[in-house]
């Protein structure tokens, strides 16, 4: 019991740390139909600024400082990148995202290193936020989860109540409409991209630091990410929500079960047990799969519901 | 007010428009007539910058050719599309304030007299746009234009589908536009409304003006109407 608490506590936190990513990537898409394949690209680098700006002023600062950077920084790469390369198409949209995504992965190894770099937890939040029997709840945890839902309520609030959100909203459906009503589409194109890359930043300073910040981490999550957005139905964010949260519970508990099959069976004298190959097949770990786990469901939604959880039908 | 001299306008490589001439001077209800296809549309929407276009485009002296749609906008021109385009997600009132260019945007109209003029969006206010009938959409498409205060507004077949006592109301509506001092440039397919309320009238054929003049001179003039108008 204890443990199934912890560990839906824990898949809550990285479920809503991936929707903060997801979020920006399907509000982006949304709106300009660019898949976004740096999108993680900029979940790493605010884990390196982070670790670069805390170990000079502090973690606090970092966590402002950072997500701003890389919020300008992606206005600027949507502002004088994407909006000349959007001319020749969106083939063209998509490959010049995934140019600066391998940009990204091969500048900051050259800066920082191949090797994982010491971005710890603040001081001030290295304790056990509370411990149930024999498993502990760490205290970052909680942030991660208390900084991932204001940014969730905030988000809403500002998409749904304001001004700026309505339009936002409006030119999901009819951008043009929205132009011809004398709304400055591209800049709220640029807004929304600035934002996006902002929270995916967000989500690098808070996440690196509880996972691991490396090279590879933008690989890692990105496709993760990217199996939300199909699988949440893309351009949907009710449906890159759900997926964020099941898909983080499921790997969280995923890497905690350490059961297989041959465990399931133990104890009765199953007569299949004595092929060697099932043998092996059934004493796979369920923590041996997890990685693989979410792939699956993105497999298994493309056969029996390609539109998505949300999506419409095209 | 409005003139557009030798505009001509593309689809990719197709190319839709060969050459328009027209004008609309300030307080006048012009419309724009022909069959389906003849590029009536396309025509609102290169001025409104909207397609790839060629030529002048001159709104009170100034150039629009080659503007942003936002900027054509702001400049003083409304549009209001065939399709109906409201945003569904969005409620009716959400809808008429999206139409003013700021929030504290000031103009001849606001929304009560939207509510006044049509009481069923005022019933509507806080519903999604998505669920009015099609004639309420209609209806709140236009009124979101004049919410941004145009001193020229474009309507593109706004009576196209609707019953004939929405389509008188229409007809209210327009005098009570220019009344207030806007001009209209009506896309029209029917002749109904446009003979009467209309100043004068462009008929137009192939992506070419084919006739231009007032309504007395359309009525006299069976040979445009049998070549160009009537199916
Ligand atoms: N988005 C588009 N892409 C390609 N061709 C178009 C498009 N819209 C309209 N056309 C073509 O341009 C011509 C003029 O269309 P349009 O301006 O909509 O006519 P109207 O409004 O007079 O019915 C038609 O032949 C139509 O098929
Ligand atoms: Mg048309």
């Amino acid at each position: 019991m204890e443990f199934f608490l912890t560990s839906l506590l824990n898949g809550l936190s990285y479920g809503l740390l991936l929707f903060m990513l997801s979020s920006g990537l399907t509000l982006i898409f949304s709106m300009m139909g660019v898949l976004n394949f740096a999108h993680a690209s900029f979940y790493m680098l605010g884990a390196y600024f982070a670790y670069q700006i805390s170990s000079a002023i502090g973690f606090w600062p970092a966590l402002v400082i950072a997500p701003l950077v890389l919020g300008l920084a992606g206005a600027l790469l949507e502002r004088y990148g994407l909006r000349t390369v959007h001319k020749s198409g969106h083939v063209a949209e998509l490959l010049f995202t995934v140019g600066v995504a391998l940009l990204v992965e091969e500048i900051v190894p050259l800066i920082w290193g191949r090797m994982a770099v010491k971005y710890a937890i603040p001081r001030e939040l290295d304790f056990t936020l509370f411990s149930l029997f024999s498993t502990s709840f760490p205290a970052y945890r909680g942030f991660m989860l208390l900084v991932s839902v204001g940014m969730m309520v905030l988000l809403y609030v500002v998409l749904t109540r304001s001004r700026i959100g309505l339009i936002i909203q409006a030119a999901l459906t009819h951008p043009e409409m929205v132009g011809a009503l004398g709304h400055n589409v591209p800049r709220v194109f640029m807004l929304v991209f600035g934002v996006g890359t902002a929270l995916a930043g967000l989500a690098g300073v808070i996440g690196g630091n509880a996972f691991v910040t490396e090279p590879s981490m933008a690989a890692a999550v990105g496709s993760i990410v990217f199996v939300i957005a199909v699988v949440g139905g893309l351009g949907s964010l009710e449906g890159a929500f759900i997926a964020s949260l099941v898909l983080g519970i499921i790997q969280t508990f995923s890497v905690a079960l350490d059961y297989s099959l041959s465990d399931l069976f133990a104890g009765s004298e199953v007569a299949l047990l004595h092929d060697e190959a099932l043998r092996s097949l059934f004493s796979i770990r369920i923590s041996q799969m997890a990685p693989m786990i979410p792939y699956l469901v993105m497999v298994l939604m493309l056969i029996f519901r390609p539109q998505g959880l949300m999506g419409k039908r095209e | 007010m409005l003139q557009l001299d030798d505009v001509h306008a593309y689809y990719g490589k197709s190319h839709v428009l060969h050459g328009v001439n027209m004008r609309v001077r300030p307080g006048e209800i012009v419309s724009l007539l022909g069959r389906n296809g003849v590029g009536r549309s396309t025509t609102v929407k290169a001025i409104m910058g909207l397609v790839a276009m060629k030529g002048s485009v001159l709104f009170k002296g100034e150039e629009l050719a080659g503007l942003e749609s936002h900027k054509i906008a702001r400049r003083g021109l409304g549009y209001v599309p065939e399709d109906r385009s409201v945003f569904p997600t969005l409620t009716v009132r959400q809808n008429l304030v999206l139409g003013m260019k700021s929030r504290r945007q000031k103009g001849r109209w606001n929304i009560d007299d939207m509510f006044t003029l049509f009481p069923s969006l005022r019933e509507r206010a806080d519903t999604a746009a998505g669920v009015l009938s099609g004639g309420e959409q209609q209806m709140l498409t236009l009124c979101r234009t004049l919410m941004g205060d145009p001193d020229l507004i474009m309507i593109d077949e706004p009576t196209e589908g609707l019953a004939p006592k929405i389509v008188a109301q229409v007809g209210e509506l327009l005098e009570e536009i220019k009344n207030r001092g806007v001009s209209i440039l009506l896309v029209e397919q029917k002749l109904t409304i446009a003979l009467a309320i209309s100043q004068r009238l462009y008929v137009m054929g192939h992506g070419q003006i084919v006739f231009e003049g007032t309504p007395e001179d359309l009525r006299s003039n069976s040979t445009v109407r049998k070549e160009w108008l009537e199916v």
